[in-house]
């Protein structure tokens, strides 16, 4: 078993086969961080590069965690410590960095399509985490992960996606995935978040949250980007609440086994209430335990894939 | 054609002998645990723990093992093995650890188990039990409790059955396989 290509650039690469190869290893992946000593040899005097241009905790812990537990030897760049600080473009950096011989080059930066552009241009895996609004492959797949372990089998579950699906990787590689495996999603937002003619992703879309959870199995929360507050996506922070945050009264009108995820980081009380968040339906900290797990069975799949088409 | 070495009366007899000895050579179950290497050494693994039950009355704790992280041939094997779940539920600091697999052959699948199972503590000794030993080592390893030794040619196959997953106990060599 190992993945077809040399990179994990976006889920609208992945078959079906492959989301669920890349879920059952993770799935075994996963009692290794359980372990007292919580490494194994396999990725032994492989290089990661883990390259983050854009601000993450997360993300970028759970990569490096994942590699160190793997044996591999992880390297961290942060965009204002490294060269393209001095005006060095992205292709320089990621041809030096390929200099140095890494099997994997990690990378999250701002512009979609970025890591593809880098992929073409090295011979290293290159895994995408995160290229702006465009897709966020290794969350989605943990996302799965984390559904999965709960519901058992993914297809024909119904999904929520609640939030700025315009400006969300997240939405995307999740509404990718979720098609290919027979998923049924369903997009909620204000209008002014929600793309124009996203039926033709294969979703529907639905401006009520309390309609829209009524016979759902997963809620996906997304992070409200405070950021934007000033781009006229909302009038106020509070009328988003109101409408589209989601609290333990309008979680009354959805199945009592719902699960409810969330990618992180949260802002209590805006698009999720402190009570839902800490709450039984919640799987939050859940996906971040799996999120390790997913990025060990990428690096491991990855490596082996690449190797075998060099013998 | 393949030609039968153990049918599966023989073979159950060999498992039989070996559950004895191991409880001769331990003087009993005290801090006594199994651990059974994926795939088939999990069946050799339950094998001897319901012998051994049979015997002592005592039901000993039982560990599956993937050696699959700890090979010394990753990205080198024409088809990656699927990783299945290692699940060893308790310690291993001190334990007398009886390691199963089926079949003995270079050794390298025992060095990788003895990586995996240091990683789950400091046991007091490790014991290998397997069903058939064919020869060949590569690597200074010797097993404890062997069903039968059989002298191989290095390109025959030797293929131990389990009814559990094969539908029939037998052991079955093939020569100069594919």
């Amino acid at each position: 078993m190992s993945l077809k290509g040399k990179d994990i650039l976006g889920m609208r690469d992945l078959t079906e086969e492959e989301i669920v190869d890349i879920l059952d290893s993770a799935d075994s992946f996963k009692e290794i961080s359980e372990r007292e000593i919580k490494k194994v040899p396999a990725l032994r005097g492989r290089t990661i590069i883990n390259l983050f241009l854009e601000p993450s905790t997360r993300t970028r812990t759970s990569f490096e965690i994942a590699g160190k537990r793997l044996s591999a030897d992880v390297i961290n760049i942060s965009g204002s410590g490294s060269s393209l600080a001095k005006g060095e473009t992205l292709m320089d950096t990621a041809r030096n960095l390929e200099a140095m011989r890494p099997d994997i080059l990690v990378l999250r930066h701002s512009g979609p399509g970025a890591p593809h552009m880098i992929a073409k241009l090295l011979k290293s895996s290159v895994i995408n985490a995160g290229d702006g609004a465009h897709e966020h492959p290794s969350q989605a797949l943990l996302d799965l992960l984390t559904i999965r372990q709960n519901k058992k089998e993914l297809k024909g579950l119904k999904v929520a996606i609640v939030g700025d699906i315009s400006h969300s990787r997240v939405a995307r590689s999740n509404i990718l995935a979720m098609n290919t495996l027979g998923m049924k999603v369903t997009v909620v937002g204000p209008p002014t978040m929600i793309p124009v003619e996203i039926e033709k992703l294969g979703v529907s879309v639905e401006y009520n949250l309390e309609r829209a959870i009524r016979d759902v199995d997963v809620i996906l929360m997304l992070r409200i980007q405070l950021e934007r507050q000033e781009s006229l996506l909302f009038s106020s922070l509070r009328e988003y609440s109101n409408l589209y945050g989601l609290t333990s009264e309008k979680l009354k009108k959805a199945p009592s086994d719902v699960l409810i995820i969330h990618p992180g980081p949260v802002n209590r009380g805006v698009e999720i209430s402190p009570d839902v968040m800490d709450g039984p339906h919640s799987l939050i900290l859940d996906q971040v335990t799996n999120g390790v797990a997913v990025r060990m069975a990428l690096m491991y799949l990855l490596l082996g894939a690449n190797l075998e088409t060099n013998n | 054609m393949p030609s039968t070495l153990l049918n599966s009366q023989e073979m159950n007899r060999a498992i039989s002998r070996i559950a004895h000895e191991i409880l001769e050579k331990n003087h009993g179950t005290e801090n006594l645990v199994l651990v059974g290497i994926r795939t088939r050494g999990v069946y050799l693994a339950e094998r001897l723990r319901d012998k051994i039950a049979a015997i002592e009355s005592t039901t000993l704790e039982m560990g599956l093992l993937d050696i699959t992280l700890y090979r010394d041939d990753v990205g080198q094997a024409a088809q990656k093995p699927i990783l299945k779940k290692t699940e060893i539920p308790f310690s291993l600091s001190d334990k007398k650890i009886v390691l199963c697999d089926d079949v003995l052959f270079t050794g390298r699948t025992i060095r990788a188990a003895i990586d995996g199972i240091m990683d789950f503590g400091r046991p007091a000794c490790v014991q290998l039990a397997v069903i058939i030993d064919r020869g060949h080592r590569e690597l200074p390893i010797r097993p404890d409790f062997v069903g039968k030794n059989i002298p191989t040619s290095r390109d025959m196959m030797v293929k131990v059955k389990f009814k559990e997953v094969d539908g029939e106990d037998k052991v079955v060599v093939h020569e100069g396989a594919s």
